[in-house]
């Protein structure tokens, strides 16, 4: 028996930044996931025509509600339905959940380091989140870049005092007023201060654009990071 | 009459006898690894196939890149939905670096620098259906990619065609790679849609 294809309702939609959205629904006998994971969602046109793509658990499991990350994709076929388009009360299906290599587990005690770049943000908020509500004791540090402050996802779960969470903001584009850093491309010297709270065997979770990811694994490797710590998810 | 995705049209109707189902063509070539991009130089690359026997036999860059190359072009099909029509590549089909090699192995375990695995059996490696390819659309394959070098085999999900190869063990039993092991189907053919297992 494969993973079978379920129905799932839109419960909600949050808006993040002006073209991303938190979609919360419902999908009965949902079988729980890991943080980090992903699920497949298949839309069906009146004709029969279908399409599917894969999008990001913001949120670590919680019965049978699960919250998806959607950014709007300029001409996308799927995205801007989902983001603008799909009714509140109405469903789609989903399969999942998928992906069993990018994930984080509450019994992980050592610290991890998260790099999210763009909309990468998504499956490493349910990891902070899990990690959050499983009070566990490896601390965790959260190093996200983004172009401005209008471009922040989540800032409702990832500021807050936990003391064993830190997350750090580099804006690339444009810093808001008072920021210490300057705007720009993330650097040897913002991985130096994340990376000298791990130890050598901690994992690294870095998630984002081709790009994006390219370098800031480079810059990991180029101060010694051993590669097999570093696990990644590219988007386009 | 759908009850799903109201109002949803959708524009992908064409080219359903090349689209595998489940998938959606792109023009770009989107990346997926499951960590770093291993750095491969030329200078130190090998490609050696070890058979069931311990037996091996090795290719230097130079060695492999002396063998009969083809060009040749498919489309390709990756498990996270995208497929793409009409890649060019270059390369030596394995039939060339196999021909040689005493074996009566059926399974092959394909390794690549950086430590992926991934099996298939090795039927489908042989007559003209899998290749060790170094160029794509005409320059030389970027490494995250899988350059200098990566298997093809383009009548599999993608997922099966090993960036940065290194070699493949030839085996008896059929032994589950990486993502074999971490839920992906265990053949991965895009028309019968294997993306996982129990597909």
């Amino acid at each position: 028996m494969g993973i079978a294809w379920r129905r799932a309702r839109l419960l909600e939609r949050r808006s993040q930044t002006a073209t991303a959205r938190t979609l919360v629904l419902t999908a009965p006998d949902w079988p729980g996931h890991l943080p980090g994971q992903h699920v497949d969602v298949r839309l069906t046109a009146d004709d029969g025509y279908q399409a599917v793509r894969s999008y990001s658990l913001a949120a670590p499991a919680d019965g049978d509600r699960i919250e998806l990350g959607v950014q709007a994709v300029d001409g996308g076929e799927v995205s801007p339905y989902l983001t603008d388009g799909l009714p509140v009360g109405a469903e789609v299906e989903v399969r999942g959940p998928l992906g069993n290599w990018f994930v984080w587990r509450a019994e992980q005690t050592e610290p991890a380091l998260l790099v999210a770049g763009g909309s990468g943000v998504v499956p490493l908020t349910a990891m902070v989140r899990a990690h959050r509500a499983a009070r566990s004791r490896g601390p965790l540090h959260l190093l996200y870049s983004v172009r401005s402050p209008e471009d922040v996802w989540y800032r409702d779960h990832l500021a807050d005092g936990d003391p064993l969470l830190d997350v750090r903001i580099m804006y690339t584009r444009q810093a808001p007023p008072g920021s210490v850093r300057p705007p720009g491309r993330i650097t040897t010297a913002d991985l130096d201060e994340a990376t000298a709270r791990l130890k050598p065997a901690s994992p690294v979770y870095v998630c984002g654009p081709t790009g994006f990811v390219e370098a800031v694994d480079n810059l990991l490797i180029d101060r010694g990071r051993d590669p097999v710590t570093i696990r990644t998810e590219r988007f386009g | 009459m759908t009850s799903f995705s109201p109002g949803f049209q959708g524009r992908g109707r064409r080219l359903t006898d090349r689209l595998p189902p489940g998938q959606y063509p792109t023009e770009s070539f989107p990346v997926l690894s499951a960590g770093p991009t291993p750095r491969v130089p030329t200078e130190t690359w090998s490609f050696t196939v070890t058979t069931e026997l311990g037996a091996t036999h090795s290719w230097t860059w130079d060695e492999m890149m002396a063998l009969p190359q083809q060009e040749t072009t498919h489309d390709i099909h990756c498990v996270t939905r995208w497929s793409k029509f009409d890649t060019q590549w270059r390369g030596v089909p394995l039939d060339a670096f196999l021909e040689d090699v005493e074996t009566a192995a059926d399974y092959a375990v394909v390794s690549s620098y950086g430590g992926y695995t991934t099996n298939l059996p090795l039927e489908d490696l042989l007559d003209g259906k899998a290749w060790i390819v170094h160029t794509y659309d005409g320059y030389p394959l970027s490494p995250e990619h899988g350059g200098p070098a990566r298997l093809l085999v383009p009548h599999l999900y993608f997922w099966k065609s090993a960036k940065w190869v290194r070699g493949l063990t030839l085996t008896h039993e059929d032994e589950p790679g990486f993502w074999e092991s971490a839920g992906y189907h265990n053949y991965g053919d895009p028309w019968r849609e294997q993306r996982n297992w129990g597909d």
